[in-house]
């Protein structure tokens, strides 16, 4: 490699940096842009994976809107944003204002043990949960939910909050212990008790992390494939079915390729416009 | 300070959603050590460790396994290898357009799976490229550099402008300077990264999913799921193929749990 730039003051533009960021521009270009733009291409015409694609115009994006299955499925979306953001978030709020507030024994061994779903492959949970739902021995109150018409999404959803809680609660701990000590000690003084402290002081100061944990744990809930696929496959009827499976089930099974990018897309779309949202609350608030 | 009944309530919370954490997991573990499905002898004071060498060996777990770690071998080197180079081209050398280039890769640590795995199918089909390795390794590399790549500029920015001065001022070169001084120093950042893509590279299933038939490259999670598929009453094998595949990941994070989390957490904040 040839030297390069010498004589010029640090930070002076290094036309050598086009060299270093080659092989990664290539591969990712080759391998994740490109796609993505051929997805949008796709998503225009109607195509079976075989013969020729005929064009489609918009009909594939309207189709999610009027397309009652496909409508459904991000109807279930929103419930399991519930399941998968909100709940979680609810509850890891309590436990990391719990773990920062009494300085409890063992809070290194639970953390630990909070965050182990995170690094669990999906495919592996499933399998565990399936057994928990099992019909026959399963584990007595949720026994069958996964068969169950009104229960199996919520018993889906369950699975995401017990995934998610350990992230929300290790991330909300991380903003909790930068709050300075001393304005718990002037809420102490005021005579606050556990409960007015948290609404006083605690919630006011990781607004910035709920936001990261809202946005992070709603993208997951938006991507749920991996579960949906080991565990119900959208059953029973269509109570279980998400954008991303029917993404799948179009795309392979079905050969509706179009209109699978078409969900993709708008997929993308979503992910894209809630990232942005949750962050521009986010640096209202914390600013 | 904390009342004798707060803290008592404290501990019942907290015990009650680490037993909720852990039961799933423990539940799994039980079965894959308890009898057999075809209930044969051979256990040890009741439990029955057979159920992984029959996991690995009639299973073909041995073989998912041996075609993760491949997988996850040729994304984690050459994704970390390009991330460097890139991150610190972004970071550091700033050239004209960096800018552009860097918020060009977000767009790859947001975007999902589903929606690139489509064409890549159809295009790499056309290619003939389906149902080899590179199906698998390459959107994976591709989506790993994209985070890695942020990841990696956020080390160079902060990292220390006089030590590269100095370096410079030694007469070293760009290249030197990056492999001499910068990467040395960066090493707890790039173990990080190392770690998490080599998890989510093995953790992955829809790209596998899509990508291959053939047995030779089925990957762990992927022989889960046919495993699961087809012998629907093999409890006890699946249990334990399934424990077999969450293995390596757990211990790795038992031991260097720093690194996991703070790179999910520190890799989550945008700056």
């Amino acid at each position: 490699m040839a030297r390069n730039g010498s004589g010029r003051p640090p930070g002076e533009p290094r036309a050598i940096g086009y060299l270093y960021v080659l092989p990664a521009f290539l591969l990712y270009a080759g391998f994740a842009l490109f796609p993505l733009g051929r997805a949008v291409q796709l998503s225009f015409y109607d195509w079976d994976g075989q013969t020729l694609g005929t064009w489609a115009g918009l009909r594939n994006y309207t189709d999610v809107f009027t397309d009652p299955i496909l409508r459904g499925a991000f109807g279930h979306t929103l419930v399991l944003i519930l399941f998968f953001a909100l709940l979680p978030v609810a509850i890891g709020l309590l436990l990391a204002s719990i773990l920062n507030r009494a300085r409890v024994r063992g809070l290194g061994f639970f953390r630990t043990v909070v965050f182990l779903p995170q690094v669990i492959a999906m495919v592996v949970i499933a399998i565990a949960w399936k057994q928990i739902y099992d019909p026959t021995s399963g584990f007595g109150p949720v026994r069958g939910w996964l068969g169950d018409y009104s229960l199996a999404l919520p018993a889906v959803g369950l699975i995401g909050t017990w995934f998610e809680i350990g992230l929300a609660t290790v991330l909300l701990l991380a903003g909790m212990s930068r709050i300075p000590r001393e304005l718990y000690e002037a809420a102490r003084l005021d005579g606050a008790g556990p409960v007015r402290e948290f609404f006083a002081v605690t919630l006011p100061s990781v607004r910035g992390e709920i936001a990261v944990a809202l946005t992070l744990t709603i993208i997951a809930a938006l991507k749920t494939f991996d579960l949906i696929y080991m565990t119900t496959k959208g059953s029973p009827g269509t109570t279980t079915l998400v954008p991303s499976y029917i993404v799948f089930d179009r795309a392979f099974r079905t050969n509706q390729v179009g209109s699978a990018a078409a969900v993709g897309v708008t997929l993308t779309v979503l992910i894209f416009a809630i990232s942005f949202l949750v962050n521009r609350i986010g640096d209202r608030s914390t600013s | 300070m904390i009342g004798r009944g707060e803290r008592a309530a404290n501990y019942v919370i907290l015990v009650a959603f680490a037993i909720f954490a852990l039961y799933p997991i423990g539940k799994i573990v039980a079965i894959a050590l308890g009898p057999a499905d075809s209930g044969s002898g051979g256990g040890i004071l009741g439990v029955h460790p057979g159920n992984f060498v029959d996991a690995w060996q009639t299973g073909h777990f041995g073989s998912y396994l041996r075609t993760s770690l491949l997988v996850s071998v040729i994304v984690v080197v050459v994704s970390v290898l390009c991330s460097i180079l890139a991150g610190y081209a972004l970071g550091m050398l700033r050239f004209r357009g960096a800018d552009a280039l860097f918020y060009l890769f977000l767009i790859g640590m947001m975007m999902p799976n589903e929606v690139i795995v489509v064409p890549l199918y159809y295009d790499l089909r056309s290619v003939h490229l389906t149902d080899t390795i590179w199906a698998v390794v390459l959107p994976q590399i591709a989506q790993s550099i994209a985070f890695g790549t942020y990841w990696m500029r956020a080390y160079f920015r902060a990292g220390n402008r006089s030590m590269v001065e100095a370096a410079r001022l030694d007469g070293a070169n760009s290249w030197r300077t990056l492999w001499s001084v910068l990467v040395p120093l960066g090493r707890p950042a790039i173990v990080t990264l190392t770690l998490l893509v080599f998890m989510w590279t093995w953790n992955e299933f829809l790209i596998p999913l899509v990508m291959v038939t053939k047995d030779s490259l089925q990957t762990a999670p992927l022989g889960l799921a046919f495993f699961q598929g087809q012998h629907t009453s093999a409890t006890t094998l699946l249990a334990a193929a399934a424990c077999l595949v969450a293995t390596p990941i757990v211990v790795l994070y038992a031991f260097l749990q720093r690194h996991f989390i703070a790179g999910m957490l520190e890799g989550a904040v945008r700056e």
